[in-house]
């Protein structure tokens, strides 16, 4: 009766979660450090803290671990924990534009004030598998290191901060004002709190945002893909992309002054969208995209979805809010598709009491058939 | 005689309205919308009675604010102005302007007093539902609980509609243009309804098949004594099912009267048009 | 897994709440469980926290368990009618952990039971609550996939749609295909998923001496039942709703001929075995 024993079932399960753990130490190499999981594999904390929602670079790389690589688990066991931390304050609103950028692109303008930072990227690596990698030593990535930090440094430094570019263009008057008639804007109230409080639709862009930010990547990008293919009518421009740090405002628990209190890594996107003269006057609009860590796959796609769902029409899945947020929670998804495996025998027995019914029904109708033809023959 | 439907100065703007089209009388206006703000009035104080076994049509081309009308009457638009009165023959119901009813109110009006065809099957009807299935939704939603009873009436109606009952259990995804428009008119009739709405329900159809709708509708309409509301751009189907007729421009009747008179001796040089191009 | 970690480092001791949940949280479940009992039926949204099982396997019926959880408390868990499936052996250790409540299998002597998919053979009291864990708070999901046009179909009691598709299914298979999660009518207003109970413990909820809680979590859905309250499958005249028949089969270990019956297929391929799928029902049989 295999998991649903009667007896013993305690002990296969705890069996189970111990295997779980052995597999990833049955090996026998030397087991990995969290410090090197969080420093080597970054972009995968990066996406971790982000779909766990928790800021909280050492402990993701705990999770990883933890999870052996399972980005769904781990962002999992973060968001779990999440719930049990208390709230201690609240961040006060900050501006982007107070960024600590090291890399900031904009595909709107071949070149814009503050300059195009490309800063790391994967972007034009060639994906070709670096060999070397295999025999890579302490010593070879120290040489490798030095010669890095020694190249950059003949560079001057960064500025503190960069002009945005969907503001110089704002300033033109060629952007819709999110403060205008017909789009929705909340900044000067309370935003929604969609870890205290259940969504309800429509829902409130704050909120949107929010779901977007934990929202699991593939999803993301699965939902804006097909917005930008065709299943939608976004045409994004990449305005600007900046990753950087930005800086952790809370006030003073006694004298209610703003204190920074240290600083996050996240991910920017605005993209530029066709205009729209719901106002009046044709301007551009703008989608908007911020999530923690560099994963601009995961901005980009927010960014193109906060758009698409502004759309009036729910003529595409990408335009329908409900059904992008309903459904880009990676780790509601995962758990609900995790539990098609607890047994569900006492439902299939319903569902084979019906059947046999049904079947019955059938064949006593054929039967019917069968003799009303007779009849009239 | 007391009206059955009186409705008063029923109007619906899409877009916010500005000062300049709240005040003006219609003359200010580009067609149906504002040269200011932009916003479209598909109806402008529009009003009229329809009075018991009385089949009153309402004319116009396309975008005249006709179906919009049928639509704020049936509770699926809300309107922006204007009031609605249903007048109950038993008397025990006190006249009241329906469009101020909530929600569930105005649902249970709808599925009581209201039976409505659409142009477009597709509004209508559900397709994968059979068509017995398709009569019996309001009854279900009546509470009625007897599948057997249910059956029964949604078989008498199919018959009178002259769909075959051994089609009774199809989807009328399968069924012609004219058999869904008879399904269509079975589901409208199922609950016995105070009034009909007919929105444009034989344009698309061919003639011959018209000719048959429309005979059902007229015999219908006689046999069940009902009132109705037709809107149509075909002046044949008004002249063959309407007693009164109200004519519509730009969101506003700018006439009413006998059928026969207007047909016959328009006075606005807008009906006098469509009578003049019909010939 | 340690609820209270102490790793070899002493700082990274971490202590939870009494019950995991932290006030604030239990407040506001508690608040939404009492608008839930105040409109019988009615789906009460709420801020639904994220725990340590995953999403699906019982973490709103789990968020209520620990929101109403003292410790003076007789806790039992069932999945499927018995206590020691994977579901309830997982949420049974993880409870005991943050709260050390006594643990039961017998139906009578718990104060709180949490379930999935099955309400005991066993009559329960007033002084009892059963809490069911629920995947699809919406019965009305079947017929329409939107969340908000389902509130306004509520809202305005618009279930023809739902009656519809009975309708469709008695004319086409001569009866309702629903097996598991029956919607029910409650208090004559709301219609209500009452979980995936099969068909066999829906007559268990109308008029009930306990008080029933609905706990939906990924969907962020609290409702219930009080006691005392009508609960109706929806059904025709002519149609009478049915439960599952085990017509001529009897539990193979207590002799049962009277309780939801578990198939088991032998391992010849061939042969069934039936037995009582309320486990600690079968066993306390067995021992009288």
């Amino acid at each position: 009766m295999g998991y649903v024993a009667v007896k013993g079932g305690e002990q296969a399960i705890e069996n189970a979660c111990n295997l779980f753990a052995y597999q990833r130490i049955k090996g026998g190499s030397r087991p990995l450090a969290v410090k090197q999981i969080e420093e080597q594999l970054y972009l995968l904390i990066d996406r971790v803290m982000g779909e766990g929602s928790l800021y909280a670079p050492e402990l993701a790389a705990l999770a990883v671990k933890q999870a052996a690589g399972d980005t769904l688990e781990a962002s999992f066991m973060l968001r779990a924990y999440r719930t049990t931390l208390p709230r201690i304050a609240s961040t006060l609103p900050g501006s982007t534009a107070r960024m600590r950028i090291f890399r900031r692109i904009s595909a709107s303008f071949k070149d814009v004030p503050g300059g195009q930072v490309l800063g790391p990227t994967s972007d034009y690596t060639l994906r070709l598998l670096n060999f070397d990698l295999f025999d890579e030593t302490k010593a070879s990535a120290q040489l490798f290191r030095r010669f890095v930090e020694h190249n950059l440094r003949s560079h001057e430094r960064l500025p503190d901060t960069f002009p945005k570019v969907i503001e110089i263009l704002r300033t033109e008057g060629l952007i819709v004002n999110p403060k205008s008639a017909g789009y929705s804007d909340e900044s000067d109230g309370e935003p929604f709190d969609i870890t205290r409080e259940s969504l309800v639709f429509p829902a409130a862009r704050s909120a949107r945002l929010q779901a977007m930010a934990r929202g699991e990547t593939g999803g993301l990008l699965l939902l804006a893909y097909s917005s930008m293919r065709g299943y939608g009518d976004v045409h994004p421009i990449v305005g600007e992309l900046r990753v950087g740090y930005l800086p952790v405002v809370v006030p003073d628990p006694y004298t209610k002054a703003p204190r920074v209190a240290g600083e996050v890594k996240v991910t920017e996107a605005e993209i530029i969208a066709r205009y729209d003269s719901g106002s009046g006057k044709p301007l551009f609009t703008v989608g908007y995209g911020l999530c923690f860590g560099q994963n601009e796959i995961k901005a980009i796609s927010m960014a193109i979805l906060d758009r698409a769902m502004e759309a009036a029409e729910n003529n595409s899945p990408a335009n329908d809010q409900e059904f992008v947020l309903s459904h880009i929670d990676g780790i509601e998804s995962m758990g609900f598709c995790n539990h098609w495996k607890l047994p569900h025998y006492v439902d299939f027995q319903s569902d084979l009491d019906r059947l046999r019914k049904a079947q019955a029904y059938h064949a006593d109708r054929g039967k019917e058939q069968k003799t009303d033809t007779t009849n009239s023959l | 005689m007391k009206p059955l439907l009186k409705v008063s100065r029923l109007s619906k703007r899409y877009g916010n309205g500005c000062l300049f089209c709240a005040n003006e009388n219609g003359a200010g206006l580009v067609g149906n919308q504002c040269p200011h703000c932009k916003s479209v009035f598909a109806c402008r104080d529009v009003s009229f009675d329809l009075f018991p076994d009385e089949v009153l049509g309402i004319v116009g081309e396309s975008g005249s604010g006709k179906s919009t009308l049928v639509r704020l009457l049936h509770f699926e638009e809300e309107a922006t102005g204007g009031e609605v009165f249903l007048n109950a023959s038993t008397g025990e119901e006190k006249s009241q302007n329906v469009l101020a009813l909530g929600p569930f109110a105005k649902r249970q009006l709808r599925n009581r007093k209201f039976g409505i065809v659409y142009q477009n099957p597709q509004m209508g009807l559900r397709m994968d539902v059979s068509a017995g299935g398709n009569v019996a939704e309001k009854l279900l939603a009546a509470g009625w609980r007897n599948v057997g009873l249910i059956r029964e009436r949604a078989g008498e109606l199919l018959k009178k509609t002259e769909i075959p009952l051994s089609r009774m259990d199809e989807a009328p995804r399968n069924f012609s243009g004219g058999m869904q428009q008879r399904v269509q008119i079975a589901k409208a009739l199922s609950n016995k309804p105070r009034i009909l709405l007919l929105d444009e329900v034989t344009t698309g159809l061919d003639l011959s098949v018209q000719a048959r709708v429309l005979d059902l509708i007229k015999n219908l309409q006689r046999e069940l004594k009902l009132s109705a509301l037709v809107v149509s751009h075909d002046l044949g189907v008004i002249r063959l099912l309407c007693h009164r007729t109200i004519v519509m421009r730009y969101g506003r009747v700018v006439e009413s009267g006998l059928t026969d008179q207007i047909l016959e001796d328009p006075q606005h040089p807008y009906t006098q048009l469509l009578v003049s191009s019909r010939l | 897994m340690p609820i209270v970690e102490k790793s070899k480092k002493q700082t990274r001791q971490i202590l939870y709440n009494f019950a995991f949940l932290d006030d604030v949280a239990k407040r506001e479940i508690r608040r939404k469980i009492l608008k839930a009992v105040a409109v019988p039926g009615y789906q009460v949204p709420f801020g639904s926290r994220e725990m340590p099982i995953a999403r699906g396997w019982g973490t709103g019926g789990l968020q209520i368990t620990l929101s109403l959880i003292e410790p003076s408390d007789t806790l039992k868990v069932i999945d499927q009618g018995c206590d020691y499936s994977v579901n309830a052996v997982n949420i049974k250790k993880f409870v005991q952990a943050v709260t050390g409540v006594r643990i039961t299998t017998d139906t009578t002597e718990a104060t709180l039971i949490q379930t999935r998919h099955r309400i005991p053979e066993e009559p329960m009291t007033e002084d009892q609550i059963l809490v069911l864990q629920v995947p699809y708070p919406e019965a009305l999901r079947e017929v329409e996939p939107s969340e908000q046009k389902t509130r306004a179909m509520h809202a305005e009691g618009d279930y023809g749609r739902m009656w519809l598709f009975l309708y469709e299914d008695i004319i086409h298979y001569g009866e309702v295909r629903l097996s598991y999660r029956y919607p029910v009518l409650v208090n004559n207003k709301y219609i209500m998923d009452p979980s995936p109970i099969p068909r066999w413990d829906v007559p268990k909820l109308n008029m009930a001496r306990t008080l029933f809680l609905f706990g939906a979590g990924r969907e962020k859905r609290i409702y219930a039942v009080p006691p005392y309250t009508s609960v109706e499958p929806l059904q025709f005249e002519d149609h009478p709703f049915r439960v599952e028949s085990f017509a001529g089969k009897r539990c193979e270990r207590c002799g049962a001929e009277d309780t939801y019956l578990d198939e088991i297929i032998a391992e010849d391929g061939v042969t069934r075995h039936y037995y009582c799928s309320d486990t600690s029902f079968c066993d306390k049989r067995r021992r009288t």
